[in-house]
């Protein structure tokens, strides 16, 4: 990858209601960050897809490395009491 | 409507691609506008006259845009400073649009006003970082605005419909919206760093269905389809 003539890469979060998670959308390029907020909403919200954005610096994220997912995964995967599959939701606790 | 065509025209030609996004969506944010107001002067006038009538089958005489919206789009910081010019026009305009006596056009500001504030904060973000960037952004943004600010006298012009329509309650008073426009547009391009160009003469002619040599060509354009077949539909 040459040296980028973009401008620095933001990733994008979008929150879809009040008080869900916010999920990645993807990302863009942009010059700060008011302008990463500004991308982020034309580029990623055009279909009424959100009503709140989080913009992050890509470097300023931190990911797993794929070679550790041996380590970091699978001790939880295979004892199925960590898992929370016993329990039966309430029918008007769907959304939690 | 003519200005949603200008900037349709960056699309896939801007200069980066969350730009070229920003700039159509704004483009279709006009034309959601022009397609309402349009619906509605057709009523208005009363001889059933459809929007895509009125878009698609006037000529160039019978249209009123001011001549700004018309103009090339150039380079960039053109094209930019023109949104930040007719964006701050608009945004003062519909504000006091919201309150006429005429139900359906102040629905229509009341939902533009959110529009075009979006316009007019990205318009004028760009200016500044433009304006105050490097020398070659500056050059360019300043030698656009020296360029542009003989046809933004025209947006304030009134005539003796608008008179009219002022008394009703229906048309805005522009004097106000003027006043704000130049506070705004001062300020903006004070933090950029760039100078107002003097008042001196100003182009006019739109609101009489006098164009410049442009329209003749975007109308071309944009009503070949209509004109060659007149009974399409889709």
């Amino acid at each position: 990858m040459a040296t980028d003539t973009q401008f620095p890469l933001w990733e994008v979060f979008i929150q879809s209601k009040s008080g869900a998670n916010y999920v990645h959308a993807g990302s863009v390029h942009a010059a700060d960050s008011k302008m990463a907020l500004q991308n982020a909403r034309d580029t990623y919200t055009r279909r009424g897809e959100g009503t709140s954005i989080w913009v992050v610096p890509s470097g300023a994220i931190v990911a797993s490395n794929p070679e550790d997912n041996d380590m970091f995964f699978d001790p939880a995967n295979d004892k199925v009491y960590r898992h929370p599959t016993f329990y039966v939701m309430p029918e008007g606790a769907k959304a939690i | 409507m003519v200005q949603s065509y200008r900037l349709s025209e960056w699309c896939s030609n801007a200069p980066v691609l969350e730009e070229d996004l920003a700039l159509t969506n704004f483009a279709l944010d006009m034309t959601g506008r022009a397609q309402v107001l349009l619906t509605y002067a057709g009523k208005v006038e009363g001889s059933g006259k459809t929007d895509d009538d009125l878009a698609y089958r006037r000529k160039e005489r019978e249209f009123y845009n001011h001549l700004v919206m018309e103009l090339p789009n150039g380079d960039f910081a053109f094209t930019i400073a023109r949104l930040l010019f007719t964006s701050a026009y608009e945004y003062y305009f519909f504000t006091e649009l919201k309150h006429s006596a005429d139900e359906a056009l102040a629905a229509v500001a009341a939902k533009t006003v959110k529009e075009v504030k979006y316009h007019l904060a990205h318009a004028s973000d760009w200016v500044l970082r433009l304006g105050d960037g490097t020398a070659e952004s500056h050059k360019r943004m300043q030698q656009a605005v020296n360029e542009l600010w003989p046809y933004t006298g025209e947006l304030f012009e009134t005539s003796n419909a608008d008179a009219v329509l002022r008394d009703k309650n229906i048309a805005v008073d522009l004097a106000p919206v003027k006043a704000l426009w130049r506070t705004h547009v001062l300020s903006v391009l004070t933090e950029a760093t760039l100078e107002q160009p003097e008042d001196g003469y100003m182009h006019s002619g739109g609101s009489k269905g006098v164009h410049t040599e442009h329209l003749g060509h975007i109308l071309s354009e944009m009503q070949y389809l209509q004109r060659a077949y007149p009974e399409a539909t889709w």
